[in-house]
C-alpha cells in the first residue's frame, strides 16, 4: 500500500514478526544425569558431611532434582526460547493502556552499576547515601510531574500503589474519626481498581460513563454521600479521553468529603501538560514502567509509587528517605507520624526506581513535555488513519491511545476484535489490548506511544487496514476468513485456552 | 539530552496537518485551560547520556555496595537476601532483549519464549516447596505472604492469624499494615531459644499459621508441631521457606505444609538496595483455584504443538474485578525468569552444594565465635546457615564499626523483637561466597571491635 502521508525520503518502518517453527523441549528434557555447568569459590572451610552440619532428623532423604545440564545446553535453550518472544526491542507493541514504550539502554545500564546493584538492603544509612539521593531525587521530581506534595517509592507495582493508595484514604478518614465503606469506581476502570477497593476493606460502587465516554455526572450525585470515602479515576480514562469535567467532578467529592484517587496507569500523554494535583487530586500512583521506561521484564518488575497532597503525607509508608534536617549526614530515613506502616519489605523496587530516576535525568522538562506532544500526535494520527474502516466510538480526539471497535466489521463479514489482533501478529506488530475497556463492544485499544516513527506507524495503520479489507474480501468470496484462524506464521498457533483450564499442567511434573 | 522520540520537525508539522493542526498545544484542547501548567515542568534540562553516567558514578561513589577481595563489604548480612555468586551466563541470558522489554503474555503465539521459561520455574518451585502448584511470581517475600494468608483465610473463613515471631519482622510488618484493609486479625506468637513457641497458643479455631524454615533468626523449627497445631485449630500451615535450604533440608510440602512462600532473591538476583526481588507461592492442589497471581499450564496449538498459556485467568482481577482473590496484575516475571536460568546453571549437583557450603561456613564460623568467651549465641536451636550472636555492645554499633573495617557485619535484630532476648543481637548470614580466609579475619574484626 503506498503510503502519501509520508515524507519525501522517509526511512522503513521498524517492525518484525518472529521467526521459529520448532517446538522448543523444556530444559528438563535436555538433562543429562551428571552434567553440570556451576562452578563456586574456593572456600577452604572443611567440607563436613551434611549430618555433622544438621540433625539427621531434618535433612532431605532424596536429592533435590533440578536439571542436569551443561552451560552450551542452557545458554542455547534459553536463546532459542528468546527467539519466541516478541518484545519492544523486536518491534511495535501498541498494547493499550501499557505504555510499551522504548526502554534506553543507558537506563539498563545505570541499573548495572555495582555501587547501586551490590548494595544489601540492610547496610546502615550512612553507607548508602548516593541510593537515598536518588531516591529523594526520584520523589521530588515525581511530585513535581504529579503536582503533589509527597511520595512513597515503595509499592512494588500499579495495583500495590492502588492499595497502598486506599490504606492512606483509610487511614485518614479513620483518623477523624469518620466510618466511610465506599469507594466510587467508572465502568471504565482497570480490573486492579475494584479489586483493590476489595482489599481496601471497601465496597465498590459503579458509575457509568455518558454519551461522551466521560464519568456520568449525575449519576456520580447520585451515588455519592457521606458514606464515600473517595473515587478511584483513571484520566485521561481507557478510552483515551481527558475527563473534560474533571473539576466538577473533584469538587462533588470533596464537597462529601471524599477523596479522589488517581490511577496513573495514562499518565503517558499529559507530561507536563496538565498535573493530578491540579485536577484536584489527593492520591496518585505512577507505574513506573510504563510512563517512566522501565522495561517490564515479560511482566515484570514494575514500580508503583504513590503521590499525595499535603493533608495526607503524614499518613504515607514509612521509614522513608528524606533530606536529613539535623546535618549530619544528607539524607536519612524517617518514619511519618501517623504512618500506615510498610507496604514493602524494603525500599521498593529499587533497581527499577533507579532506571526511573535515569530516564527522567536524560529527558529534563522539556524532553518528558516532548514524550507527551508526540504520545498523542500519534494516536490521533493513528487514529485519523483508521476512519471509515472500524467504528469510532466515542468520537473525539484522543490524549495517548485510542480505542476503536471491530463492531460493524464482525456484523458484516464475522471478524472479531480477536481475530484482527491475533492477525496482526503476523505484520510485524504486537496485538493492540483486546475487549478492553467493557464499555465497548469489540474493542481495540491501541497505544502507540511517542517512541514509534510515523513510518512505523503507518504501517501498523496500513496492516489494521489490510485486515479489514481483507475479510471484506473473503466474505464476499464466501471463503473461510484468514484472520479466523490467524496466526500460522507464529511460532505456535492460537492455542487451546479451554484445554489449559480442564486439564492443569503446571509444571514439568505434571506432564506424566 | 539523547532524544528517544523519533519524530523531526517535518514529521511533525506533516502529522499535525494531516489532523487539521497548527500546533502541538492544539492536541490538548480538550483540557480546560484553567488547569494547565504553565510554564513547563519545575525539572532541570535533559542531559546526555554521558554526563548522567558521571552524575552516577559520582551519586554511586557514596554508597558502600558488598563485595570480595577488598573491592566492598565482605557481606555477612541475609535476613532474605543473600550474596550469592550470579554467574556470567545468567547475567548474559536473563539480560536478553526478548525477555527484559516484553509485556505480560497476553498473545500467547508470540510469547511462548516467557511463557515456558516460567512453566520451568513453577516446576523448579514446585520441587524445592514440595507442593504441585507454583504461580509465576509475587512482587517480594512480604507479597507472598500476604497474599498467602489471603488465601488461607478465604479458604478457612477465619480471619484469625497466628505468625510466629520467626517470621522476616519487615513480613511481618507489610502484614499488620495490608491487615489494615482486610481486617483480618494478626497474632504474634513469641519464640523461646530461637523456636516458636505453640504451646502458647490458646482459642480453638483460626485461619492459619505461619512459620518460618528455616526461621528468620537461623533455627530450623519443627513443622510437624506447627501442622499438629494448624490441625487442632482447622487452619492452614503457611511455611515461609528458605529455597535454598531445599539443598539439603526436607521439602515444607512433605513436612506438611498447604501453602510455601519465600523469597527467591538468592537465585540469580543481585542484592540490588532490597529490589526488585522474587516472591513465589506454592500451594497444594486442592487450593489452586483461590491462586493469587498468574499460572502458566501446557496445552496445545491448533496444529496439535505443545505450547503454554496463561490459565486459570478466572480468578484474575480483570475479570472478577472487586470478587477477585487478589489484586496483583504486574509481578516480577524477569525475575523468575533469571531463576529458572539460575536453578538450570546450579543443577542438581548445585543446589545441594550452595545449600551445603552455607551451612558448612556458618558452623565453621560458629566454632570460631565459640572460642571467644565475651560473646555468646543467641539460641542454642540447630541451624542451616543463620545464627545470632549476643555481644558486650549493641549490635547496631557492632555494624558501623565494622563497615570501617570493610565488613557488612550482619543485620542487628530491632524492629520485631522489641523487648525480647534477642533484641540488638547480631543475625548473620553465610553463603557459599563465604572463605575460611574471609570468616577468620571477621571473627578477629568483630572481637576487636565489640570486646574491649
Amino acid at each position: 500500500m503506498t503510503q502519501p502521508i509520508l515524507r519525501p525520503g522517509a526511512g522503513r518502518a521498524s517492525s518484525a514478526p518472529l521467526v521459529g517453527n520448532e517446538s522448543e523441549p523444556t530444559l528438563f528434557e535436555f538433562s543429562s544425569p551428571g552434567r553440570r555447568a556451576f562452578s563456586l569459590r574456593t572456600t577452604a572451610i572443611p567440607a563436613l558431611r551434611a549430618d555433622e552440619l544438621i540433625p539427621a532428623e531434618h535433612l532431605r532423604p532424596d536429592a533435590l532434582e533440578l536439571a542436569e545440564v551443561s552451560e552450551r545446553d542452557l545458554v542455547g535453550h534459553f536463546t532459542r526460547l528468546a527467539h519466541r518472544q516478541y518484545s519492544v526491542d523486536l518491534g511495535a507493541y501498541p498494547l493499550g493502556s501499557c505504555t510499551m514504550k522504548y526502554n534506553p539502554k543507558s537506563c539498563d545500564e545505570a541499573a548495572a552499576l555495582r555501587s547501586f546493584a551490590s548494595v544489601h538492603p540492610t547496610t546502615p544509612v550512612h553507607a548508602v547515601q548516593g541510593w537515598l539521593q536518588v531516591l529523594v531525587e526520584l520523589e521530588e521530581a515525581l511530585c513535581k510531574i504529579t503536582g503533589m506534595a509527597a511520595a512513597t517509592l515503595q509499592p512494588a507495582a500499579g495495583a500495590a500503589g492502588e492499595l497502598t493508595g486506599l490504606l492512606l484514604m483509610r487511614a485518614y478518614h479513620e483518623a477523624r474519626g469518620d466510618n466511610r465503606t465506599r469507594v466510587i469506581i467508572p465502568d471504565s476502570a482497570h480490573g486492579t481498581n475494584p479489586a483493590s477497593v476489595t482489599l481496601g476493606g471497601y465496597e465498590v460502587t459503579t458509575v457509568g460513563s455518558d454519551g461522551r465516554g466521560f464519568v456520568n455526572v449525575d449519576q456520580l450525585k447520585g451515588a455519592l454521600g457521606p458514606d464515600v470515602a473517595g473515587i478511584m479515576l483513571t484520566n485521561p480514562n481507557t478510552l483515551g479521553l481527558f475527563e473534560e469535567d474533571i473539576v466538577e467532578v473533584a469538587r462533588l467529592v470533596h464537597e462529601v468529603g471524599g477523596l479522589l484517587y488517581y490511577d496513573g496507569a495514562n499518565l503517558n500523554p499529559i507530561l507536563g501538560v496538565v498535573r493530578p494535583g491540579d485536577m484536584g487530586f489527593d492520591i496518585v500512583h505512577m507505574n513506573l514502567h510504563k510512563t517512566f521506561a522501565t522495561p517490564h521484564g515479560g511482566g515484570g518488575p514494575g514500580a508503583g509509587p504513590v503521590a499525595v497532597s499535603p493533608r495526607l503525607a503524614d499518613y504515607l509508608p514509612g521509614p522513608r528517605p528524606v533530606r536529613d534536617r539535623s546535618g549530619s549526614v544528607g539524607f536519612s530515613l524517617e518514619l511519618p507520624p501517623h504512618s500506615i506502616g510498610r507496604v514493602h519489605s524494603y525500599y521498593g523496587n529499587a533497581l527499577v526506581l533507579l532506571r526511573a530516576w535515569t530516564y527522567i535525568r536524560l529527558n529534563g522538562a522539556d524532553g518528558l513535555r516532548r514524550v507527551a506532544d508526540m504520545a498523542v500526535l500519534n494516536a490521533n494520527w493513528l487514529r485519523e488513519r483508521l476512519r471509515g474502516v472500524y467504528d469510532f466510538p466515542y468520537d473525539r480526539p484522543v490524549m495517548h491511545e485510542c480505542v476503536i471497535s471491530v463492531s460493524t466489521l464482525k456484523r458484516t463479514t464475522g471478524m472479531r476484535a480477536l481475530d484482527v489482533a491475533k492477525r496482526l501478529l503476523e505484520f510485524g506488530f504486537h496485538s493492540p489490548t483486546v475487549y478492553f475497556p467493557l464499555i465497548v463492544d469489540e474493542a481495540l485499544m491501541i497505544e502507540p506511544t511517542e517512541t514509534e516513527s510515523p513510518e512505523t506507524i503507518a504501517a501498523l495503520a496500513d496492516a489494521l487496514i489490510d485486515i479489514a479489507r481483507e475479510a471484506e474480501r473473503e466474505h464476499a468470496q464466501g471463503t473461510q476468513l484468514t484472520s479466523s484462524h490467524a496466526p500460522t506464521s507464529t511460532p505456535v498457533q492460537r492455542v487451546d485456552e479451554a484445554r489449559a483450564a480442564r486439564r492443569l499442567v503446571s509444571t514439568y511434573d505434571a506432564r506424566h | 539530552m539523547p532524544d528517544f522520540v523519533p519524530h523531526t520537525r517535518e514529521d511533525m508539522d506533516r502529522m499535525l496537518k494531516f489532523l487539521g493542526l497548527n500546533s502541538t498545544d492544539e492536541l490538548f484542547a480538550s483540557i480546560p485551560a484553567a488547569i494547565r501548567l504553565a510554564g513547563g515542568l519545575d525539572l532541570e534540562s535533559g542531559l546526555s547520556e554521558a554526563d548522567v553516567a558521571v552524575e552516577l558514578a559520582t551519586i554511586g561513589a557514596a554508597n558502600l555496595a558488598t563485595g570480595t577481595g577488598g573491592t566492598g563489604l565482605v557481606c555477612f548480612a541475609g535476613g532474605g537476601a543473600y550474596d550469592h555468586e550470579v554467574p556470567a551466563v545468567t547475567r548474559a541470558l536473563a539480560g536478553r532483549s526478548e525477555f527484559v522489554t516484553a509485556y505480560t503474555p497476553y498473545q500467547p503465539e508470540v510469547a511462548q519464549g516467557v511463557l515456558e521459561a516460567l512453566f520451568e520455574y513453577q516446576t523448579f518451585i514446585s520441587r524445592i516447596s514440595g507442593l504441585p502448584i507454583s504461580n509465576s511470581s509475587l512482587y517480594d517475600g512480604s507479597a507472598a505472604l500476604v497474599e498467602a494468608v489471603n488465601l488461607a483465610v478465604a479458604e478457612t473463613g477465619s480471619s484469625r492469624v497466628l505468625v510466629s515471631t520467626g517470621i522476616h519482622p519487615r513480613w511481618r510488618s507489610v502484614l499488620a499494615t495490608f491487615a489494615k484493609g482486610t481486617g483480618h486479625q494478626i497474632e504474634a506468637v513469641r519464640l523461646i531459644d530461637g523456636v516458636t513457641d505453640w504451646a502458647s497458643v490458646t482459642g480453638n479455631q483460626a485461619g492459619c499459621v505461619v512459620v518460618g524454615y528455616p526461621n528468620y533468626v537461623g533455627a530450623i523449627e519443627s513443622l510437624a508441631s506447627a501442622r499438629s497445631l494448624a490441625d487442632r485449630l482447622g487452619a492452614l500451615l503457611v511455611v515461609c521457606q528458605d529455597p535454598v535450604s531445599a539443598g539439603l533440608l526436607k521439602s515444607p510440602g512433605t513436612g506438611g505444609a498447604d501453602v510455601v512462600v519465600g523469597e527467591a532473591q538468592a537465585f540469580g538476583t543481585s542484592l540490588s538496595f532490597g529490589g526488585p526481588y522474587l516472591g513465589f507461592l506454592a500451594c497444594a492442589e486442592r487450593l489452586v483455584r483461590r491462586l493469587p497471581g498468574r499460572l502458566v499450564g501446557e496445552t496445545v496449538d491448533l496444529t496439535g504443538k505443545r505450547s503454554y498459556v496463561t490459565t486459570l485467568r478466572a480468578r484474575e482481577q480483570d475479570i472478577r474485578r472487586e470478587r477477585a482473590s487478589s489484586n496483583v496484575c504486574t509481578n516480577e516475571t524477569l525475575m523468575a525468569v533469571t531463576a529458572a536460568i539460575q536453578l538450570g546453571w546450579l543443577g542438581t549437583a548445585g543446589i545441594r552444594e550452595i545449600a551445603i557450603a552455607g551451612a558448612r561456613a556458618a558452623n565453621y564460623a560458629r566454632k570460631r565465635f565459640a572460642e571467644i568467651p565475651e560473646i555468646q549465641f543467641a539460641t542454642a536451636a540447630p541451624m542451616f546457615r543463620e545464627f545470632t550472636l549476643r555481644l558486650p555492645i549493641a549490635a547496631s554499633e557492632t555494624i558501623d564499626l565494622l563497615l570501617e573495617e570493610g565488613y557488612l557485619a550482619g543485620i542487628a535484630l530491632k524492629e520485631g523483637y522489641e523487648g525480647t532476648d534477642l533484641e540488638e543481637t547480631l543475625l548473620l548470614a553465610f553463603t557459599e561466597r563465604r572463605t575460611k580466609e574471609e570468616i577468620d579475619h571477621f571473627v578477629a574484626a568483630v572481637r576487636k571491635v565489640a570486646v574491649r
